[in-house]
């Protein structure tokens, strides 16, 4: 059987290019080494609970915009209803940095009243910054080349603010140590502030339902169980792949969503020198699911998500100890507005954490701190969120040492490298790569990554 | 296939790429792009589909005769006309 175009991996990057490839009537085949697909952003049963693996919240909410906006767009392209989602809007969301609150919704004005109200004439600056990234994003430009740090004070005078802007944006993506690119800051910051946050009614689950039933009715097909081994090359170019079983399945192109790493490992010809080892997966995140026995306003619990940091800098980096305490997010996905609210409450609340240390505990040290961290998590959240220990009915724990056994994320590095390579070009021809290394990262990004290289592919 | 047949099958394929789109009452005169949103990939995307289930290829140079209803029901019937 020769196919088209091979996907490697079923998560919402190869899900939505694999769905694209087959509405462009390519004969697509999408294999992914789990029994289930969703990859970072699967879901699962524990303590007879549907539990979503990494969802906080949905970027690029914009429910009014017309079709240029990201997220309508990217619908479109896959040719599923807006409606079909279900997607609830936040309520309100906190930044919370050293003793400074500042509080934004989905309409970018709450935003610019509250920092105006902390720092007085903010909201130009805002405004300024906001058209700015609006700008970036129609130029269809992703990365800029310059440091976001460099740039962020011609638009906020005020290191305070700065802190408290670049908390959110470069918790909800990038791969980065410290600082980030200005075009994706960009990107991040009209995503997250501008067009907001959401949740789909009933987590991720219908989501991914939807996205593998569209698969199938376009004509193309999913295997589960179906790793790829390697990538196979002819002549330099990229002909198909070979499974962790030996079946050889031949293909005119393969899309990868391993990793631009994990990808180069599969195929020596893309990286023969072996250079790109090195500075793979620097940022990961510990993350913990606490399911409530009661809903969360009951507990003056009302933001739906919180971005909280106790320093006067934002350290968004490798910490030396093996979860970094000061700063973190805590989602309350019941805050959102939902037509049906959920048979649950839970809470998410992740942390930074150091791959290393995750990565090569021994066993038994490992679960003990897998225990143990969460505890002493709950213990340093902020003041402004009210205690709800009591009210945890039951709670699970992923570790970076998680992430990388489902998804195979070098260090479970949940946004990949550093390095990202837009136009989803490898430098053997026919590999291309998307998803996490492809550039544009979270849920929404994933997904308008895949299906941006697959059209670029596809029609030439 | 009829006049009638061709309208049903290019509002069908509509559907398919604009599932939010409401397509009760086109007026059949006026520029399809006034009333559905439809931009200019949603545009290749309804050639594509044309080609996939029908094997009938537009050539660029005639894209602007698919602007209303009329101009591409008008346009398609002679090469449909025998499926
Ligand atoms: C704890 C956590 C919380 C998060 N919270 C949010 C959030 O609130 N909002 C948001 O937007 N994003 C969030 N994210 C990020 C988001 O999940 C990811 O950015 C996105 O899902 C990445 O999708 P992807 O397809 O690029 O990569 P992946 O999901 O990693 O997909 C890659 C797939 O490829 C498979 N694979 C790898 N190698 C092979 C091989 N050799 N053969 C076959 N298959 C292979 C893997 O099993 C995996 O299924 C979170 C992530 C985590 C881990």
């Amino acid at each position: 059987m020769r196919y088209d175009a091979i996907v490697i991996g079923a998560g919402m990057a190869g899900l939505a290019a694999g769905l694209r490839l087959a509405l462009y009537g390519k004969k697509t085949l999408v294999l992914e080494r789990h029994s289930r697909p969703g990859g970072l952003n699967s879901w699962y049963r524990a303590g007879g609970y549907h539990l979503d693996v990494g969802l906080h919240a949905l970027t690029n909410y914009n429910p009014a915009a017309g079709r240029d906006a990201p997220l309508n767009r990217l619908l479109r392209r896959l040719r599923l209803s807006r409606a079909a989602l279900k997607l609830a809007p936040q309520k309100e969301s906190w930044i919370l940095h050293y003793g400074a609150k500042l509080v934004f919704n989905n309409d970018f004005a709450c935003l610019l009243d509250n920092a105006q109200a902390r720092f007085p004439g903010a909201a130009d600056g805002l405004r300024k910054l906001a058209a700015e990234a609006r700008r970036h994003y129609m130029e269809d430009r992703f990365f800029t080349g310059e440091s976001a740090r460099a740039r962020l004070p011609e638009f906020i005078a005020g290191p305070m603010l700065r802190e408290m802007i670049l908390m959110p944006v470069m918790f909800y993506g990038c791969a980065a140590q410290d600082d980030m690119d200005w075009g994706q800051f960009l990107i991040i910051f009209m995503s997250v502030f501008e067009e907001g946050l959401c949740r789909p009614e009933g987590g991720i689950r219908p989501i991914i339902d939807l996205l593998t039933e569209r698969l199938a009715a376009a004509g193309g097909e999913l295997r589960l169980r179906a790793g790829v081994h390697r990538v196979i090359t002819s002549d330099g170019a990229a002909t198909g792949v070979i499974l962790d079983n030996g079946e050889v399945i031949e293909s005119g192109a393969v899309y990868s969503s391993a990793g631009w790493v994990e990808t180069a490992a599969m195929c020596p010809e893309m990286d023969p020198a072996g250079e790109t080892a090195a500075g793979a997966g620097a940022m990961s995140f510990l993350e913990t699911i606490h399911v409530l026995d009661r809903p969360a306003a009951q507990l003056g619990l009302d933001a739906s998500i919180v971005f909280y940091n106790n320093a006067p800098r934002f350290a968004y980096r490798k910490p030396e100890a093996p979860v970094d305490l000061q700063s973190g997010v805590v989602c309350v996905a019941g805050n959102f507005g939902y037509e049906t609210p959920p048979p649950f409450e839970q809470v998410r609340v992740t942390h930074i954490a150091n791959p290393d240390y995750w990565m090569q505990a021994p066993d038994a040290q490992y679960h003990t701190a897998k225990d143990e961290w969460p505890v002493r998590s709950l213990a340093a959240l902020p003041m402004d969120l009210p205690d709800f220990r009591s009210a945890i009915a039951f709670h699970d724990t992923f570790t970076p040492r998680t992430i990388k056994k489902f998804t195979g994320k070098l260090n479970g590095a949940v946004y990949g490298a550093p390095q990202k390579h837009p136009d989803g070009a490898t430098p053997v021809p026919g590999l291309y790569v998307i998803g996490t290394d492809q550039g544009l990262l979270g849920v929404t990004g994933a997904m308008i990554g895949g299906v941006a290289v697959a059209a670029r592919t596809a029609l030439v | 296939m009829t006049a009638d047949g061709i309208r049903q099958a290019i509002i069908q394929i509509i559907s398919e790429i604009a599932p939010d789109e409401d397509l009760t009452g086109i007026n059949p005169d006026e520029p399809l792009r006034d009333q559905v949103d439809l931009d200019s990939m949603d545009f290749l995307d309804i050639v594509m589909e044309l080609r996939k289930r029908y094997s009938i290829e537009v050539p660029e140079k005639d894209y602007p005769q698919l602007a209303t209803m009329s101009s591409t029901v008008g346009y398609l019937l002679p090469r449909m006309e025998s499926l």
